[in-house]
């Protein structure tokens, strides 16, 4: 699409949602990113109004917007915040798409997302690659996060330290069918995400401890497309879409309850963003697409309000301390906090303790995050200062990407704080109280189905 | 736009990271919180320290270029929309350090792009107390609200932001730094500049360090909320009140109309067939609050309350507060456009008021939500509306026009605290005078004699 006329067409199918914005400008309480530069083109705001201008022609520079819309963590913080209800991420995701349409994929993002992301078993053969090769290049900095930093100057990496690549993909080994008659919990549909499954397997792991110990029934497919929120944020509508069909293609045949994911991101996308995106569907797989979002829960959501556990009790004192950060794709997107939250003050070893903020966004935002380090770096350091001062000897989170961020914000802090996801200690838990004395709190027919 | 060798000039004196040139970023700086045109700035300069917010006054004035001074942009009468595509738009929000709070002498001192919220926490963290509260202190700045006379919610027993500036230090047109008032409770020092600053708009020069009063936190509080089946009795329960010699803290007043939205909105178990709701908060000694509590109940009885429900925690008491916070964002879902409405009229005239409001509203066939601060007078009638149907929105401009015209009948004002900006000033000699006009143009051109400060703003062009 190079016809300027269409994409004005396209973005003013955007109108009847960009005009509810009242420009009261009460967003840049809520944005991050607003927060640390203070320029009105960082906030909800102004972006509504570059992509209204470029709507109306007013403006005629669709790269200027675009360059200024991809300065957005897609956090959702201002659309949770906003008084008049505006659908931001909405817009943002749909004026990226449009823009991107007319000006064409960057090319180093048409071969990441065309040619691998799009492409689960390409992908798979590549971090298999790479994983190899990573030894050499990094050394291990920190025991308790088990981040690593580059052993040499790379331009890519900088001075982060992110957490080694998995030697597989964790669905390699994980991958199952449902077993039927033994298992008397709900049937579900495991889908760990390309972060879980390439970066933090350890928390898939917890997570079938976690399903075997409720009796749940757990399908994990061979394949893990992804939910496919990277290509959309960079406004690559075709893989998007084409992410979104793999991954109904591998659901569809499966009957479960629930499709859970250990995921934010994933939950989120999957939930909201597939049914947002896919309208143009033919009915059949539209419903299907809708039939999938409807059964996605977020793991802690499905522990809590699903499998409905219950402190586990044990005599000896909490010795630990554990605090929570809030991912915005659980909380301002889907309204989930209070669960996850649940899941830890069930653990008989951690005194759970709020910190301040709890929901100020980490500022990892994705590829945000390699776009802009040095922005992300400074909006995860009020993360990481709120962190420290609540006293924590461990933060949990929701979110792979979350635990990402804050792993290297700690790590570069060096305090021995943990990082991990609620499913994780609650798997450790259940592990040291002992099959037996713990299976008596929560019996499987307990668990309500639906 | 200014030329390449201005740019420079200007990039020499504070920076080129803090210039904002390019269309894209200009166009985020054509606009407020106001309904109202958008006006592109010529370039965008967002100062660090005072010497650049200095030397951008200096360099404007020497090359004639006319300034807006921009805190966050919520100004709801336009007047931080640039006065002319040749404007300079001065960001301040860069300029947001707390340089004091003394606890001691009961004061603070700020830079103007201290956002209001941070400073009263600022000050609560020495357990002291900043009243104004305008409704978006979380995101405005304390320069704005001191250049509009911001108000809020405290503003009954405890005064707006101009009862608690002190002394201002500004740039005046020419870019001099001119200091004003004091640190302390006294003050009889030259002409009260001070006082002239409040309120001004950004016409009369560039603030660049506010000194703020502060005061000790009230010990006790007690909210309320009392349901009336006619607003004649709610607003007669208000004047009641007030003759009773207790002042409430916050005294809020909710329309039906407003009252079913914000329902429709929370579900929070509103009675949706009231006419009128009063949410009241009184504070102070624990004993007093405990006295004047049970003195405000027997009163709505008296006046006719169909119901009072008393706050018996913290969370009660947020859920009465929460149906008045909820007030704007409920009605502003309803309809595209929202235009808020500040026009104030004495406490007696609020049934009248209210009546005439909703008069106006059927009159022209338009959406007309009314709530606000009924203890001093100050009522938000709110039209939604949606500008893109230019009928309708005209239909809104002739109701404004009649809604002006009715407050200053009863003796009222015509912004309690949103400021005049562009959006009232041709209404301003209705309620002063043509000298009052002719007298503060002269008054702008003795300070201001380029007029490149916030031209065009609250008393036209002169």
């Amino acid at each position: 699409m190079a016809d300027i006329r269409k994409l004005v067409r396209l973005l003013n199918e955007l109108d009847e949602e960009l005009v509810c914005c009242t420009r009261c400008g009460m967003c840049q309480a809520a944005c991050p990113l607003y927060g640390e530069t203070g320029r009105e083109t960082d906030v909800a705001r102004g972006k509504l109004v570059l992509v209204e201008n470029l709507s109306k022609e007013i403006l005629d520079n669709p790269e200027a917007v675009k360059e200024r819309l991809d300065r957005c963590l897609l956090c959702g913080s201002c659309e949770a915040a906003c008084p008049s209800g505006v659908k931001i991420l909405d817009i943002f995701l749909k004026a990226r798409a449009i823009i991107t349409g007319y000006l064409g994929l960057s090319p180093v993002k048409k071969a990441v997302f065309r040619g691998f992301l799009s492409n689960p078993e390409r992908f798979d053969r590549l971090l298999r690659w790479m994983a190899r090769f990573q030894g050499p290049f990094s050394k291990q900095i920190d025991e308790t996060l088990g981040s690593s930093c580059a052993r040499f100057m790379s331009p890519v990496i900088g001075d982060r330290h992110y957490l080694p690549l998995a030697k597989t993909a964790w669905h390699k080994q994980a991958h199952r069918q449902f077993k039927q008659p033994e298992k008397k919990g709900p049937k579900i549909a495991f889908y760990p995400g390309c972060l879980i499954d390439k970066v933090l397997p350890r928390v898939g792991d917890a997570a079938m401890r976690v399903f075997d110990h409720h009796q749940v029934d757990v399908f994990v497919a061979d394949q893990v497309p992804c939910c496919g929120i990277p290509a959309l944020a960079a406004g690559d509508r075709q893989t998007f879409e084409q992410l979104v069909k793999k991954n109904i293609r591998i659901f569809e045949s499966a009957h479960f309850d629930y499709l859970i994911t250990p995921c934010a991101t994933c939950t989120a996308t999957i939930k909201k963003l597939w049914p947002l995106m896919t309208e143009d569907f033919p009915a059949a797989l539209r419903e299907k697409v809708l039939a999938i979002s409807e059964k996605t829960r977020d793991i802690n959501e499905f522990l809590v309000d699903v499998i409905n556990i219950q402190p586990i009790e044990d005599q000896s004192f909490p010795e630990k301390r554990v605090t929570y950060h809030d991912p915005c794709h659980l909380k301002k997107s889907l309204g989930i906090f209070s669960q996850p939250r649940a899941v830890l003050s069930a653990l008989p070893d951690w005194e759970f303790v709020e910190m301040r903020e709890a929901d100020r966004c980490c500022g990892m935002g994705g590829s945000f995050n390699l776009q802009h380090y040095d922005i992300s770096r400074k909006i995860g350091q009020k993360k990481s200062s709120r962190i420290i001062e609540s006293g924590a000897d461990a933060v949990a989170t929701g979110c792979p990407a979350c635990m990402m961020q804050i792993t290297d914000l700690l790590s570069h802090a060096g305090r021995g704080i943990a990082v991990k996801h609620p499913v994780e200690l609650y798997a450790e838990a259940l592990d040291k109280t002992g099959e037996a004395e713990a299976a008596a709190h929560t019996p499987a027919s307990e668990a309500k189905t639906k | 736009m200014p030329n390449k060798h201005l740019i420079k000039e200007f990039e020499k004196q504070v920076g080129r990271q803090n210039i904002m040139a390019e269309e894209a970023d200009r166009q985020a700086y054509a606009y407020d919180s106001a309904v109202l045109d958008a006006v592109v700035p010529a370039l965008v300069i967002r100062p660090t320290t005072t010497e650049q917010l200095g030397q951008t006054v200096r360099l404007c004035h020497q090359h004639g270029l006319p300034l807006t001074v921009r805190g966050s942009g919520t100004n709801l009468s336009g007047g931080t929309i640039p006065s002319s595509a040749e404007s300079v738009v001065i960001v301040t929000n860069a300029l947001a350090d707390i340089i004091e709070i003394n606890a001691e002498d009961m004061y603070g001192v700020v830079q103007p792009g201290v956002i209001t919220a941070n400073f009263a926490a600022a000050a609560a963290e020495k357990n002291l107390f900043y009243p104004p509260d305008p409704g978006s202190q979380t995101v405005s700045t304390i320069g704005g609200n001191v250049a509009e006379n911001a108000g809020g919610l405290r503003g009954l027993k405890y005064g707006v932001t101009k009862d608690y500036v002190m002394g201002i230090e500004f740039f005046d047109a020419a870019g001099e730094l001119v200091k004003s008032g004091s640190r302390t409770v006294k003050c009889a020092t030259g002409f009260n500049l001070t006082d002239l600053m409040v309120g001004s708009e950004g016409l009369l020069g560039v603030y660049s360090q506010i000194t703020l009063k502060l005061i000790p936190p009230p010990k006790a509080q007690q909210a309320m909320m009392a349901v009336f089946d006619s607003v004649d009795k709610a607003s007669e329960t208000v004047s009641a009140i007030i003759a009773s010699q207790i002042i409430p803290c916050t005294l809020e007043f909710l329309d039906n109309f407003t009252i079913r939205t914000v329902e429709d909105f929370r579900q929070a178990g509103l009675p949706v067939d009231a006419e009128a709701l009063l949410l009241i908060e009184v504070d102070g000694h624990p004993a007093a609050v405990e006295d004047d509590a049970a003195q405000i109940k027997e009163l709505c009885t008296r006046q006719g309350a169909t119901k009072i429900q008393m706050a018996q925690s913290a969370a009660e008491k947020d859920l009465i507060w929460q149906a008045r916070r909820d007030a704007l964002p409920a009605l502003a879902r309803l309809k595209p456009t929202t235009v808020l409405e500040d026009a104030t009229v004495p406490r007696s005239k609020i049934p009248e008021m209210v009546k005439r409001i909703n008069e106006i509203g059927k009159k022209y066939h338009i959406t007309i939500g009314t709530f606000g601060h009924a203890g001093d007078g100050n009522l938000h009638p709110t039209i939604l509306t949606d500008k893109r149907n230019h009928e309708e929105f005209s239909r809104v401009e002739q109701a404004i026009d009649e809604i002006f015209e009715t407050a200053l009948s009863f003796g009222g004002t015509l912004s309690g605290e949103h400021g005049i900006g562009l959006a009232k000033s041709k209404y301003l000699e209705n309620e002063t005078s043509r000298g009052t006009i002719l007298y503060s143009r002269r008054l702008k051109k003795a300070l201001d004699p380029k007029n490149i400060l916030n031209p065009g703003k609250m008393i036209g062009e002169g």
